[in-house]
């Protein structure tokens, strides 16, 4: 064994409490959502489904919850197509500055939320004059959502290979229908994971939101941290917390069975 | 195509440029006038000098707590588990990362809070919870970070072949001594990969510092106030390079290491 039995045992422990230590708090979010008190004393007093009740007929949460998704919505849908258009560009032409292109995509990720929020919340308002508002947070999403489809994309293509469309090309087939029938498919699962990483991105972002949102616009993020400091609010707050806890676990679930598809598809090219 | 690309670059040097503006103290318009004012104020302002060596002193500890605890479990994971144990782990470790970032500060919110479970906790032993401050941000921020330096390091360890492990142990190491002069030296990149992120997140945040960090200032809380209540972004847009500027060396620090090419 390349480990021996003592340190083994070791590790084992520090991965458990370092694993406790992360549900924990997760765990204590959940059952506070049904405590009877308003604060955070632990135990609780009490458990209640009364905050549940009183969260679903919140006006405010429910709008932020439907502004958050059309946001995450559009933002992704303009990810897709503007990475895909870009990691096809970046793959195919070998052009001076093409790693300048690349870096500047994955720059609105690499620097710190707030420069990339304060430098589009300038753009916005001193130069271009736009108000802000619903549209600003779109393209404010966009702009950082890129990235995860156009990593996913690229990685695609270069483990593919050009061969496939090479050879629908020699078939006779136009670029479009190469691409719709033979790039598409290819890439269906990679623009999925970056669809699904784009949305989550877009429907967790704060940071970039709050420079780029107008006052009349609230997003899911923006109205929990409006609302955290108010003491009257925060059994909502945290259904709402925990709610969201929950949902975190979809996109785990989605996830896992994409990449499960990607192994059994190259598996299957393989043979 | 890359319009997005372009525009975000052109938003980065207007920024810059803002940042050399000044502000009339009566209106509070923004003055055209070129300058270093607001540099120079960052630094001869002993506050402003204070919040920004603390902002850097707390990434570099966020870091470190991190790297000190995702070793271990990182190591468990290459190298101990079961392919099936690893998957599980995996996903384990993942998950928090899809829960939204805002309620893992809250939970922490909840934990630290008086009469919290922390205070429950350690009340037998007479330890309380040290409240709203320096210390439940480092925790909170360490916590939010935490899978971002798990998993480059769980990479850089599967690279790790086991015949290492053998040869170590069979000119006589214990594994103790294999893993600190084998797999240490050769995980060190993927550590410093982790570290980019953790180190360049802790320098932007000001959500979670405002959520469990009491009255304590950061770089982000600064430029968040001076862009909304003081509404001075020429000076806000100056604080906010130093960030940039910090990750910018670190990056050229750690390139080196060859950390760049294992992210």
């Amino acid at each position: 064994m390349i480990i021996d039995a003592r340190l083994k045992l070791v590790l084992r422990v520090l991965t458990g409490l370092v694993l406790l230590v992360v549900y924990v708090p997760l765990a204590l979010v959940v059952i506070n959502s049904f405590n009877t008190d308003r604060t955070f004393t632990w135990p609780p007093s009490g458990l209640t489904l009364h905050w549940w009740n009183a969260a679903w007929n919140s006006a405010g949460a429910r709008d932020a919850l439907l502004v958050s998704v059309e946001v995450a919505l559009l933002a992704t849908v303009i990810a897709l197509t503007l990475g895909t258009l870009a990691g096809m560009a970046l793959r195919r032409t070998r052009f001076f500055g093409r790693n300048v292109v690349s870096l500047l995509i994955i720059l609105p990720i690499a620097l710190p939320g707030i420069v990339t929020g304060i430098a589009l919340n300038n753009a916005f308002r001193t130069m271009l004059d736009i108000e802000l508002g619903f549209l600003t947070i779109v393209v404010a999403h966009a702009t950082f959502c890129i990235v995860t489809v156009f990593n996913n994309v690229l990685a695609r293509l270069q483990r593919l290979g050009p061969s496939l469309e090479q050879a629908s090309a020699d078939l006779g087939a136009g670029p479009l229908t190469t691409f719709r029938l033979v790039t598409f498919p290819m890439l269906r699962s990679a623009l999925l994971a970056g669809a699904l990483l784009a949305f989550g991105l877009s429907f967790d972002e704060i940071v970039v939101t709050t420079f780029t949102a107008g006052p009349e616009v609230q997003t899911l993020p923006i109205w929990i941290f409006q609302n955290l400091f108010r003491p009257n609010q925060a059994p909502v707050v945290n259904v709402v917390a925990a709610v969201l806890v929950l949902l975190s676990t979809i996109p785990i679930y989605l996830a896992q069975r994409l990449s499960d598809d990607v192994a059994s598809g190259s598996a299957g090219a393989a043979h | 195509m890359l319009w997005l690309g372009v525009a975000y670059l052109a938003a980065l040097g207007a920024l810059f440029i803002t940042s050399l503006w000044g502000q009339n103290d009566f209106t509070g318009e923004i003055e055209r006038v070129w300058s270093f004012d607001n540099y120079r104020q960052l630094w001869e302002i002993p506050v402003y000098r204070t919040i920004a060596f603390r902002t850097i002193g707390i990434a570099a500890l966020v870091t470190v707590v991190d790297a000190v605890l995702a070793f271990p479990i990182a190591l468990y994971m290459a190298k101990v588990a079961s392919p099936r144990v690893r998957r599980l782990l995996v996903i384990a470790v993942l998950m928090p990362l899809w829960a939204s970032y805002l309620v893992k500060a809250y939970a922490w919110r909840g934990m630290f809070s008086q009469g919290g479970l922390i205070d429950w906790l350690g009340g037998p032993f007479g330890v309380s919870s040290p409240g709203y401050g320096l210390i439940a941000t480092i925790v909170t921020l360490a916590y939010l970070w935490f899978p971002y330096m798990v998993l480059p390091i769980y990479a850089g360890l599967e690279r790790v072949p086991d015949s290492l492990f053998e040869a170590s142990g069979d000119l006589g190491a214990g594994s103790l001594t294999t893993i600190r002069r084998i797999v240490l030296p050769m995980a060190f990149p993927a550590v410093v990969a982790g570290s980019i992120f953790t180190f360049s997140l802790t320098l932007g945040d000001y959500i979670a510092v405002t959520i469990v960090g009491g009255a304590k200032q950061l770089i982000g809380t600064v430029v968040y106030a001076n862009v909304g209540a003081a509404n001075n972004l020429p000076f806000a847009a100056a604080f906010a390079t130093v960030p940039v500027v910090v990750m910018l060396i670190y990056l050229a620090a750690v390139r080196r290491t060859g950390a760049l090419e294992s992210l």
